[in-house]
């Protein structure tokens, strides 16, 4: 069972991978919480195009949303350059640029399973909770939150997943240099590039589907607790 | 406490244009369905912005549309139970019953959350969760949650609708504890004239989203012609009487006021109680001469005060007994056959059986 340790190099590959969709997923939260609750609950103009942006990584060519990334958020683009300025922040070739990438195309699932949870909250318990004297912000923070828990486990979830399988936007925007932007994905390519790199491609394959479904059963166990602890009829 | 609404309100086609003003311990805003009664207390709560109109509430003004004032329904202080409990389901029954009193001023709560379980009878409840409690559990645990909060008023909207009869009778007593032991003026929305004859001590009749009448529920009551017609036969008199003694070789008990004695089946209020009688018009007779070897046991004596041809070849006769007017619905033939004339002496028969437990209740106390 020799081949199946890995490499220090592939350590750094699982690592940092883990560690650009942890990044990915925590900072989008709150955003995708936002727009969810925007889309379920708001009507104002210009709700299609919102919708539209939201998801548009999810049909556009990973390739062509890394491209864009690089436009953007590029040293010259102009939020990077911006950025970069004012506040020191560098996407491009850092592993940050990867968080973002990931974070950008998973975020029309993330929305998406908020939004849906939002949409099924009963509003008459807000309307109750109001009639008690709880302003919107303690309603939304009291009721509809707690209410919306497992939807946000479910979009975290898938988020996470995402993240982890995201190759195409990546390598298109921050590359593919190891210990920085090399993530399991592109780590992987990078084996079946190379001659006799079959072993370490189907090593990392199996940690990334350890990964994967670890993070399927840790989403399952926290959705069933919070069910439970909620009590729907 | 005085209650004053005035207010324009559309909904799609529906046109709500209700005015009134009450200061009862419990108004019932009484109605059909489709008559606007949930769109009135959604209004006084606060739930919906009338586009016309003002709402205060012992002078404080709640919405006032001319000055641009719309107090929203979180700093209303106006307890709401809605028909379906609507209790929060990620709460245990104790932590739903805390929350309103989180948002309440401490110099301003008045509701002591052990004297409000004890009242309601919901001590054994709150470590559950609401999904493991019965229907009427699950409206006791909201109205102690309303309460809690330490409402100025507290609007009820049919809270007993989606209960079988044997909930109901579980409820009403606390409900009825509410209005004589708590002293928050409370709304009740209903359609039953049973409920309102038994809780309301002042009556705002909706219909088609006008206030059709309003005023001390004795007085709302008798006016028969203004009930909805699928109610207009639980429509009668609303006396009020004084337990004299209880018959315990015939389990009856014998209630006394000016307009006379009758007899219920025993009733277990304590001799010297007030209790509320509901005489439905349907269920008495009129006799010109007093009445002899008759099965019924209650007479009561008075004078012909009204006779008004109703809908239907139908009269309804009002016998003034002793300053408490009994309404009788008879054959309009009757009437003509016994010529009845207002002044004439005349008296109401009613038969002990035509008294369901519905309606003897406590008396209200003022």
């Amino acid at each position: 069972m020799e081949w199946l340790h890995l490499s220090p190099e592939e350590w750094i590959a699982v690592r940092l991978s883990i560690k650009v969709s942890i990044w990915a997923t925590v900072a989008s939260l709150p955003l995708g919480i936002l727009i969810a609750y925007v889309l379920a609950r708001k009507e104002f103009w210009g709700k299609a195009a919102l919708n539209g942006i939201v998801h548009l990584p999810l049909i556009l060519p990973p390739v062509v949303t890394g491209y864009l990334l690089l436009l953007t958020f590029g040293r010259r683009g102009p939020i990077g350059a911006f950025l970069d300025q004012n506040f020191g922040i560098v996407f491009s070739f850092r592993w940050t640029g990867a968080a973002l990438a990931c974070g950008v195309m998973a975020f029309p699932l993330m929305v998406r399973a908020i939004r849906l949870s939002i949409e099924a909250v009963d509003r008459k318990l807000e309307a109750a909770a109001g009639t008690l004297g709880a302003s919107p912000p303690f309603v939304f923070a009291t009721i509809t939150l707690p209410l919306v828990l497992p939807g946000i486990i479910a979009g975290m979830i898938l988020s996470f997943a995402k993240a982890m399988g995201e190759f195409g936007a990546t390598i298109t925007f921050v590359s593919n240099i190891p210990g920085e932007t090399q993530t399991l994905p592109s780590a992987i390519y990078t084996f079946t590039q190379v001659p006799g790199g079959d072993l370490g491609a189907l090593r990392l394959t199996l940690v990334s589907i350890v990964i994967a479904m670890i993070a399927l059963v840790v989403s399952e166990v926290l959705a069933r607790r919070v069910s439970r602890r909620m009590d729907i009829e | 406490m005085t209650l004053l609404v005035d207010i324009r309100h559309r909904l799609g086609s529906f046109e709500l244009e209700a005015g009134f003003e009450s200061s009862g311990r419990l108004t019932a805003l009484f109605g059909t369905s489709g008559s606007g009664k949930t769109s009135l207390v959604n209004l006084i709560a606060g739930l919906i912005r009338p586009m016309q109109g003002r709402i205060l509430v012992d002078g404080r003004v709640l919405v006032d549309t001319a000055k641009r004032i719309f107090v929203p329904m979180h700093r209303r202080r106006i307890g709401y139970v809605f028909q379906d409990a609507r209790l929060f389901p990620h709460m245990t029954v104790s932590q739903n019953l805390r929350y309103g009193r989180f948002f309440t001023p401490a110099g301003e709560r008045y509701a002591e959350l052990d004297a409000v379980v004890d009242l309601l009878g919901i001590g054994h409840l709150l470590d559950r969760r609401p999904s493991l409690l019965s229907g009427g559990e699950k409206q006791r645990v909201a109205i102690g949650r309303a309460l809690i909060a330490s409402p100025k008023l507290i609007l009820m909207d049919e809270p007993l609708a989606s209960l079988d009869d044997a909930r109901k009778a579980e409820i009403m007593p606390y409900i009825e504890r509410l209005r004589d032991e708590a002293r928050i003026p409370i709304v009740y929305v209903s359609h039953s004239v049973a409920e309102v004859a038994r809780l309301a001590t002042d009556i705002v009749m909706l219909a088609g989203g006008k206030v059709s009448a309003s005023g001390p529920a004795q007085d709302i009551l008798r006016r028969l012609d203004l009930l909805p017609a699928e109610e207009r036969h639980q429509g009668g008199s609303l006396l009020e009487m004084i337990v004299a003694e209880h018959d315990t070789a015939f389990g009856m008990s014998v209630l006394r006021s000016p307009a006379g004695e009758i007899r219920i089946f025993g009733h277990d209020a304590l001799v010297g109680s007030r209790v509320r009688v509901r005489i439905r018009a349907n269920d008495v007779m009129v006799a010109t001469q007093p009445p002899e070897g008759l099965s019924a046991l209650n007479v009561l004596s008075g004078k012909v005060s009204q006779v008004r041809e109703g809908p239907g070849m139908l009269s309804d006769v009002t016998i003034d007994c002793g300053g408490q007017p009994v309404i009788a619905r008879i054959t309009s033939r009757s009437a003509r056959m016994l010529d009845l004339k207002p002044g004439q002496s005349a008296f109401a028969v009613i038969k002990t059986v035509s008294f369901d437990p519905d309606s003897t209740t406590r008396g209200i106390t003022i």
